[in-house]
């Protein structure tokens, strides 16, 4: 066998393998999308109770609360970037981390510092690597977050929206998280959860009239004990969503570099047997050749 | 005999939902039990109680809520928590583990949840 032939082969080998890892990591991507949107639509109905109890609450009492206070010289902003734990999905990382660049810009035009809290590795060594400083990271859970992450970063973030600018607090804060769109399409956004916006509107609210309580205990405790927790609930949204942005991406990226290989293997495989033709005719015209040298004499 | 919608929602997910007659909790003032008609009323579940859910036909579903609130409308009750477990899915032997690792290490906030925990399981902390 030629030497050229050997070399083709090798590489058609190491596709190969290469190839059955990505598929692999497409198949495994397939099955968390479908989890994760599980997971998002399960957290729909205490999301969509707790935004009913709020607004109840918001409609019948004047509500006055330091986590709804819009801060007037707010010079601090926080920006929660939340991106994934391990690479190979595409330009899911890129784009979430290129929005949260573009938040920045903004921020800074206002004439605000931005302080960034990250949740990913993908993020915090973005930041590192640009020696950038960030005031909070995360890792370990992207793939599958738990309502228990969700809280500690949302305690986190509502401590330092409470504390004040002047001793390290922020005034307000951003979160970018990826929109899961479709199976085809994820955007990153950036939405701001701090302080929060009572909406005064006069259609009706889904689902029917809200309810005229009475509180047990006062309209002021519960607010006080229902806002952190619907503040938890966003964030807890925002990574779900996010998650199953992740396992879209990969699986995506994943699928076309399976196809790659695909396509590589056939045109190798083309190149190793015009080589392995070139060889046998290389040889056959030597033999005949020779003979007819031998004959000749 | 009117009967209550009641729902029991988690973060997590939705833990359970049916009629029933009578929903008896504890909140933060004391422990009221609610009948179908109650005005709607707002409040937070005491740290570490359990609900019961008393179904016609003398059924009754208990279930151990952390960090929650109730709800009561006209169309039923919601109770909404951010940990909440029926009674039929709790490992007693494990919510005990858990009570005593808590006691262990101080933990007031998961010492309360596993007390909740193995009394909606039957079993006294």
């Amino acid at each position: 066998m030629g030497a050229q032939v050997r070399v083709y082969r090798r590489r058609i080998r190491s596709v190969q393998s290469t190839k059955k890892i990505t598929r692999a990591m497409e198949l495994i991507a397939a099955s968390r999308i479908v989890k994760a949107q599980q997971r998002v639509n399960a957290a729909k109905p205490y999301a969509l109770q707790i935004t009913r109890v709020i607004s109840a609450l918001a409609s019948q009492s004047v509500i006055d609360h330091p986590l709804l206070q819009e801060k007037p010289d707010a010079s601090r902003s926080a920006v929660l970037v939340i991106s994934s734990d391990r690479g190979l999905a595409g330009g899911y990382n890129a784009n979430a981390i290129k929005t949260a660049a573009s938040l920045e810009a903004r921020i800074r035009e206002e004439g605000k510092t931005p302080v960034p809290y990250l949740i990913g590795r993908k993020a915090v060594g973005y930041y590192k690597f640009r020696g950038r400083e960030a005031a909070d990271s995360w890792t370990g859970f992207s793939e599958q977050p738990t309502y228990e992450d969700a809280r500690v970063v949302a305690d986190a973030l509502i401590a330092a929206f409470l504390t004040p600018t002047d001793e390290g607090g922020v005034d307000e804060i951003h979160v970018i998280h990826t929109e899961y769109a479709s199976a085809l399409t994820q955007r990153p956004v950036a939405n701001r959860i701090l302080p929060l916006v009572v909406e005064e509107s006069d259609a009706p609210p889904p689902e029917g009239a809200l309810p005229l309580y009475e509180f047990e205990p006062s309209a002021a405790t519960l607010l006080d004990s229902l806002l952190p927790r619907y503040v938890q609930t966003r964030v807890y949204a925002a990574l779900l969503e996010s998650a199953a942005s992740e396992s879209a991406s990969r699986r995506r990226a994943m699928k076309a570099a399976t196809d790659n290989a695909d396509e590589l293997i056939k045109s190798l495989t083309r190149a190793a047997n015009s080589a392995r033709q070139a060889d046998i005719t290389q040889e056959i015209s030597e033999i005949v050749g020779g003979a007819a040298a031998l004959s000749d004499s | 005999m009117a009967e209550l919608h009641v729902e029991v929602v988690a973060v997590e997910r939705e833990v359970w939902s049916g009629e029933a007659v009578e929903v008896i909790a504890r909140t933060t003032e004391g422990e009221l039990g609610i009948l179908p008609g109650h005005a709607p009323l707002l409040g937070e579940l005491a740290a570490g109680a359990t609900v019961r859910i008393l179904q016609a036909g003398g059924g009754e579903v208990l279930a151990a809520v952390h960090g929650g609130f109730l709800s009561v409308t006209d169309s039923g009750v919601t109770v909404l928590a951010e940990v909440a477990e029926l009674a039929d899915d709790i490992d007693a032997a494990r919510a005990r583990t858990a009570l005593e690792r808590a006691r262990g290490e101080g933990d007031k906030d998961a010492e309360r949840r596993a007390q909740s925990r193995l009394a909606a399981a039957g079993q006294s902390a």
